[in-house]
């Protein structure tokens, strides 16, 4: 296993994904000799793990059963120990694609916080590329340190401990991409700029309230860069239902009684209904927006530094 | 200087780039003595080349690209400005100058910026108007006046963003962002061995080889007629990341998955269809591929595709002319020869692609067009490994509904979610920062999931995961309900 690799077995060392049922799952480091606790009892590391292939149902001692999952940098994303706040995948989606990453991208990158938004780059920039990531809290660097080495990608990325306002991401004219996630990323626009390759390279900045983000555009305007464009996303996630509605009685005459009063193969035609009409009720499957979503993470400025 | 920079930087002829005025953009080869249109305006690539990429140009008398200047900064000399708008009465005689005084002026070959000036002069309402209407004003008439063109190099940024403003029927109006939701839930990177089934004109295919960076392998899945490139070619690609591409009919799922598949069925139904789809690489999609959607227009597009196809035809051209100076017979039999060495050569292909599915070990399926997703599904996760992600696009919520039900029942897939983005553009401006007038009504619907061991027991797994899943969640709501 690797965070850049599939690896089919669980192997002594991995980082593997237990998954126990919709949305709830949490990672383990994979160790002879180790348990881990569930809900649904005890896994044992060196009978349950090691050995298995990643996607197979272990089962626990209870009796209930989870599944191991290989990770990736979107599952590591949803169960990764939040020493801040972090990214999402909705975001990090739009950011990779929009500063153009691939593989052998050069990317700087800061702050390093949770190392969600770090692992999907290297990802996506591996085999060739490289991240130079810079955080300003020391714990922090060394956690992401450990992390990387852990999920083996340390060859793909340079942690720095550092301030980007101050000292900028410490190399210069090798980027590709440019992302910020600061309180003030307007302080960085320079040390940016210095870090993109001189025939230019493509910037991002991640920040939740509006201000910042108008002073942001002022700074990229004033050291010019073009394309400045800022967008928010937000993902709407739909769960899927059988829904059965009634058929109001209105008193039709009783011949008509198999037609509840509209044409249902019209309908049906339409694709809306999918279930078996009951005496009275109709059964349809519906994807129903959850009652209550994620409105705002922040705002995301892009631009282009180009060469003139 | 040239040591400085990475390959690939300067603008080399034979290039697939793109042109970019404002936020309209056109893929175009790069080609001498050919002459583009693109937003009203026709001129030739030539001083193009040698150049790097992003410059700016400006189009100049005969269509010859000037590379533009250093931006003249905006006079910044306290200008004269009106408070409000109280004062100002659209009776449409705020403009001195006529149409033709300005068509005069273009065709005395007055620059863009100057004809903008004479406007600014010319207003008898400018000077009222408030400083942000100025601004606006000036920005109005730059855009339709100054011929500026920046010439780009092609990415699934710019070519997804392409497509979806000007052909979205031609990729079932697939969005950007959910493009690049799919790439991301996919885990697409370098070394996977993906499974591909799009009826996007190849966007989706490009945009997975560019982030597999021709490391792995793909096998696209193609429907009667063909898999179809043609946007897939304007990536520009280096011809060893087609290396690793690979192609198989659908038609032939079904035997591959019961073993009854082999070569010597094949050989027939193939010819008749890969040649078809090189001649129809640029033409097929043209085809009502999307039969409803007839408001498309598809003007633009065709114009590249056209070009492409002229592309080809000369190379083809070209191709004959040193055939022609050999005696004809010859050339015939090495045609026939060269025709039997590509059969043969594809024929391989194929029998690797069915040998790579066959190993049923894929790192990922991603699934995007107008097919319905369930048989789909149903019959291409077979090929993939345990503990990997797949992905399905649909333009419509309904089929991934149903796809959603008959994978749950079928079971071997967990975490499955539906969902959309939503994309809203914002304007920033100092204290004028608001999201922009328009957006996007919809971007389709995604169906992700990660695929697991199946037991023995098929359809009784499948309840019991629907059972297992399900609680937890409504659990959870009704404690988050509790809460709020």
């Amino acid at each position: 296993m690797s965070f850049v690799e599939y690896g089919d077995t669980i192997r002594e060392g991995d980082t593997a994904i237990v998954f126990l049922g919709h949305e709830s799952m949490f990672p383990v480091k994979v160790q002879h000799g180790s348990k881990t606790q569930t809900k649904y009892g005890v896994i044992r590391h060196s009978t349950d793990l090691i050995g298995k292939k990643y996607g197979s149902k272990v089962t626990c001692s209870k009796g209930g059963w989870v599944v191991i999952l290989h990770p990736t940098p979107e599952l590591w994303t949803m169960n990764l120990p939040h020493r801040t706040q972090i990214l999402y995948s909705t975001d990090i989606s739009l950011i990779t694609m929009m500063l153009e990453l691939k593989p052998g991208s050069i990317v700087c990158e800061s702050g390093t916080g949770s190392g969600s938004l770090s692992h999907a780059i290297i990802r996506t920039v591996a085999p060739t590329g490289h991240l130079y990531t810079v955080e300003f809290h020391q714990q922090r660097a060394e956690k992401a340190v450990e992390e990387f080495r852990e999920h083996k990608v340390e060859h793909l990325v340079t942690v720095k401990n550092q301030d980007v306002c101050k000292n900028g991401f410490g190399v210069s004219n090798v980027a590709d991409a440019v992302f910020l996630d600061i309180p003030s990323p307007w302080e960085a626009i320079g040390h940016a700029k210095s870090a993109l390759k001189v025939e230019g390279g493509r910037f991002c900045s991640f920040s939740p309230c509006i201000e910042q983000v108008q002073r942001t555009c002022l700074a990229l305007e004033e050291h010019g860069f073009t394309e400045i464009n800022t967008l928010e996303i937000l993902l709407r996630v739909y769960n899927v239902r059988t829904i059965s509605l009634q058929i109001p009685d209105l008193g039709k005459a009783a011949e008509d009684n198999s037609n509840p009063g509209f044409d249902s193969s019209s309908q049906a035609n339409q694709g809306v209904l999918c279930g078996s009409q009951q005496q009275g009720t109709v059964q349809f499957k519906s994807g129903v927006p959850l009652r209550e979503m994620v409105g705002h993470t922040g705002y995301l400025t892009f631009a282009t530094k180009s060469l003139l | 200087m040239e040591g400085s920079m990475g390959p690939g930087v300067r603008i080399r002829e034979g290039d697939c780039a793109v042109l970019k005025r404002d936020e309209v953009f056109k893929a175009v080869p790069i080609l001498k003595r050919r002459k583009v249109i693109f937003e009203k305006q026709w001129f030739y690539l030539d001083n193009a080349i040698g150049r790097i990429y992003g410059t700016t140009f400006e189009v100049t008398s005969g269509g010859s690209l000037q590379p533009k200047k250093e931006m003249e900064e905006p006079t910044t000399e306290t200008k004269e400005a009106g408070t409000d708008n109280r004062n100002i009465v659209d009776d449409g005689k705020s403009q001195k100058l006529t149409h033709d005084d300005i068509k005069a002026l273009k065709d005395k070959g007055i620059k863009g910026q100057e004809i903008v000036q004479q406007l600014i002069e010319n207003s008898t309402t400018f000077r009222d108007k408030t400083e942000f209407a100025q601004d606006k004003y000036i920005k109005k008439k730059k855009k339709k006046y100054e011929a500026v063109i920046t010439i780009v190099k092609p990415s699934t940024r710019i070519l997804s963003t392409m497509y979806y403003a000007r052909e979205p029927g031609k990729i079932n109006h697939l969005r950007y962002d959910t493009l690049a939701q799919m790439l991301t839930l996919g885990n697409i990177r370098a070394g996977n061995k993906m499974i591909m089934m799009e009826t996007c004109a190849g966007l989706v295919l490009g945009a997975v080889m560019e982030r597999m960076g021709g490391y792995g392998s793909i096998i696209q899945m193609y429907p009667q007629g063909g898999p179809v490139r043609a946007a897939t070619s304007c990536f520009g690609f280096p011809a060893s990341f087609f290396n690793s591409l690979y192609e198989f009919p659908l038609s032939k799922v079904d035997s591959l998955l019961s073993g009854t598949f082999s070569i010597e069925t094949l050989p027939s139904e193939s010819e008749d269809n890969i040649p078809a789809e090189e001649e129809s690489n640029g033409s097929l999609d043209e085809k009502p591929a999307s039969i409803q959607e007839t408001e498309e227009e598809s003007t633009t597009e065709a114009a590249m595709e056209s070009n492409q196809t002229e592309e080809q035809e000369t190379m083809d051209l070209a191709a004959e002319d040193t055939e022609n100076k050999e005696s004809k017979e010859k050339g015939n039999k090495e045609n026939i020869r060269e025709k039997q060495r590509k059969q043969q050569e594809r024929r391989k292909k194929l029998v690797e692609a069915a040998a790579l599915l066959k190993e049923k070990n894929a790192d990922g399926l991603i699934v995007a067009g107008r097919f319905h997703p369930t048989p789909l599904l149903l019959s291409l996760l077979e090929f993939v490994a345990p503990s990997r992600p797949f992905v399905v696009y649909c333009q419509y919520k309904e089929p991934l509904l149903e796809c959603y039900t008959k994978l749950r029942e079928k079971g071997g897939v967990i975490n499955l979610k539906l969902s959309e983005t939503w994309l809203r553009n914002y304007q920033v401006l100092p204290d004028r920062s608001h999201p922009k007038l328009t957006m996007s009504g919809g971007g389709g619907y995604l169906l992700s999931g990660i695929t697991v061991v199946m037991d023995k027991g098929k359809s009784d797994v499948g309840r019991l995961e629907a059972e297992k899943t399900e609680e937890p969640t409504s659990k959870k709501r009704k404690l988050e309900e509790l809460h709020s």
